[in-house]
């Protein structure tokens, strides 16, 4: 792991967009033989996967949405009428110090798991382009052994590694460590502590996923395009950074995004870490309060728009830079 | 385990003859001293599932102890005859079954033929169609499930199989349209063209000549679905409240419950169970997905 030395010769400026992938992007033009059923067809295609996302998703938001501005209740689902309620639900929810601090606290969960992540999947994906082919399969099974495993089991067993009397964590730390204020610790009591071992089973969790993606991409850079910046007298280093990672920029993009998203609406690692005995009030996040308020119905719409309002501000830069490079 | 191979093509470009200015035995030193690091890595990625595997073998009075064993020598299948001889594992296993077959044969039909449309075809808002998946997968469902628990409810379909998969099939379908469009966009439309040229209709040529190019695609897609609906928990505690109706996840979250203080070994058993069928399709499929994915993610 040595010091990138400092760059000598120029390396070949990156393109700025990708090489294509296999196959035609461009569009084909499409000899029109029956005008019509051409011209309907691709909608009549889109269908069926159009209804259920309406349905499923659409619908439920929708009427979420409604519920917010409205004061769904008790009396309610004995069917009185709901009343309009203007935005009262978000002041409520907006003005309570407590529900900006499960805000705050998501957010930071989100962008510490999401870094790390990130950081972790490209190093590892980085390293499986250096080493030889037994390593790299050694280390692609460990990794796929670890994405393969259903997400309930995989919690069974972190919770029982950092079990309090008998797990492994406590006593390697105590023992071979020496760290014998480990001894019979409980890790899910404090919150900063539980927030560790959430990160420790998210982050275990989302880097095969960072590791395979990324890699498959590096795979894709062109080898013409390595071996000739290697002629120019490129260090491998600077053919990794200033060349395939640039190259490779759009995957990159993409897995971020996904990261993002998905580790700001972890839910069920919180949630059954919670179960195993932590305090709830204090380790909630945006997904595990929602759920807590679902006896609230119009208090938890309201705070779910705020989740998903949150999730597009984190967001929108991504997707409007994809949109940018997707112009189909 | 050929599964995980990738082409050989790929390990090291070959080191020109020109320029080679570090001495060769350095750089293997350093290929090995990252090699050893990539194996640790490796272990440590692997101890927690190996864990699982090595507790679940255990009988209760070898994992109360202050030293925890870190072989199954003398191990018993005591744990595994528990959770096997459970009528209610069988019960979860038979919904998580119809819950999953019923998502996976919805969505993967109509995750292709929107995959197909918006990349085989130019049409007025095929783009927004494009983004409206991207953004879609923005939606937290963590913030849908309440309501769609009581769009279910008024439907009385909670408790059902249907009404699961039909959340389920909603849930699978932005990333199954988004890999298979990769997919799809990665056979040559000319190769229908061609065969279009020599007289085959549109879907003739289609189904001749790209249907069987995508078939590996599919799988992966499918296998994807499987294992998205087969291990999903937040939905399935949402909409299965009863304990006859309970998916795997929800079964071992109270086999969890049910043992936590007294046998992590059962516990461990369980999620062994359901953990090794699972691995092994993963296996045969990881690859295609990230390449799927990665297709996907060029523009195509």
């Amino acid at each position: 792991m040595s010091a990138p030395p400092a760059p000598a010769a120029p390396a070949p400026a990156a393109p700025r967009t990708p090489p294509p992938a296999t196959g035609s992007t461009a569009a084909a033009p499409l000899r029109r033989r029956r005008p019509l059923p051409a011209r309907v067809g691709p909608y009549l295609l889109l269908v069926p996967a159009l209804v259920p996302l309406a349905v499923g998703l659409g619908y439920p938001l929708v009427r979420q949405f409604v519920f917010s501005f409205q004061e769904y209740g008790l009396a309610q689902q004995f069917g009185r009428p709901a009343e309009w309620v203007g935005l009262d639900n978000y002041v409520t929810l907006l003005s309570d110090p407590y529900v900006w601090g499960v805000i705050a606290r998501s957010i930071a969960f989100c962008l510490v798991n999401a870094a790390l992540t990130m950081a972790l999947g490209i190093a590892l994906a980085v390293l499986m382009t250096k080493v030889g082919r037994a390593a790299r399969i050694t280390l692609q099974v460990g990794m796929l052994l670890a994405w393969g495993t259903p997400v309930l089991a995989t919690m069974t067993v972190w919770q029982w590694l950092f079990d309090s009397q008998y797990g492994v964590v406590n006593w390697v730390l105590a023992g071979p460590l020496g760290m014998e204020g480990q001894r019979g610790h409980s890790w899910l009591i404090e919150p900063l502590s539980f927030y560790a071992v959430a990160t420790v089973i998210v982050v275990w969790m989302s880097v095969p996923f960072v590791v395979f993606t990324v890699y498959a991409g590096l795979l894709q850079v062109p080898d013409e395009c390595m071996e000739a910046a290697q002629l120019d007298g490129a260090s491998s280093w600077q053919r990794l950074w200033r060349l395939a990672l640039p190259m490779i920029k759009p995957v990159l993009f993409v897995v971020a995004l996904l990261q993002v998203i998905w580790d700001l609406r972890v839910f069920t690692q919180i949630h059954v870490l919670q179960r195993a005995g932590a305090p709830t009030r204090e380790t909630h996040l945006l997904g595990t309060y929602i759920y807590s308020l679902s006896k609230e119905f119009s208090m938890a719409g309201a705070m779910a728009t705020i989740m998903l309002v949150i999730t597009l501000a984190l967001t929108v830069f991504y997707i409007r830079r994809m949109l940018r490079e997707d112009e189909a | 385990m050929t599964a995980v191979v990738p082409p050989p093509n790929t390990a090291v470009p070959a080191r020109a003859q020109v320029v080679r200015r570090r001495p060769r035995r350095r750089a293997s030193a350093s290929r090995r001293l990252l090699g050893a690091l990539a194996v640790v890595v490796a272990l440590a990625w692997v101890f927690p599932v190996y864990w699982m595997i090595n507790s679940a073998f255990l009988p209760t009075n070898r994992l109360r102890t202050p030293e925890p064993s870190f072989l199954p020598f003398g191990g018993t299948l005591a744990n595994f005859r528990r959770v096997l001889g459970d009528p209610s594992f069988y019960d979860a296993f038979r919904v998580s079954l119809a819950v999953t077959g019923l998502t996976l044969a919805a969505a993967i039909l109509f995750a292709f033929v929107a995959a197909l449309a918006i990349s085989r075809f130019r049409f007025r808002g095929r783009k927004s169609f494009v983004v409206t998946v991207l953004v879609v997968q923005m939606i937290p469902a963590e913030g849908l499930f309440i309501s769609q628990y009581q769009m279910l409810d008024t439907w009385h379909l909670v408790n059902s199989v249907l009404g699961l998969s039909i959340v389920y099939v909603a849930a699978v379908l932005p990333f199954t349209i988004w890999m298979l469009r990769g997919f799809v966009s990665g056979v040559p439309f000319e190769l229908e063209e061609a065969a279009m040229m020599d007289g085959l209709s549109r879907t003739g040529a289609f189904f001749r000549i790209t249907f069987p190019l995508l078939a590996p695609g599919l799988v992966a897609s499918g296998v994807y679905g499987f294992l998205q609906a087969w291990n999903e928990y937040t939905l399935a505690l949402v909409v299965m409240t009863d304990p006859a109706e309970r998916t795997l996840p929800l079964w071992l979250q109270g086999l969890v419950e049910a043992n936590r203080a007294t046998d992590w070994g059962v516990v461990m058993a369980g999620a062994a169970v359901i953990t090794v069928p699972v691995i092994l399709f993963f296996l045969f499929v990881q690859r295609r997905m990230s390449s799927g994915l990665v297709a996907g993610a060029v523009k195509g």
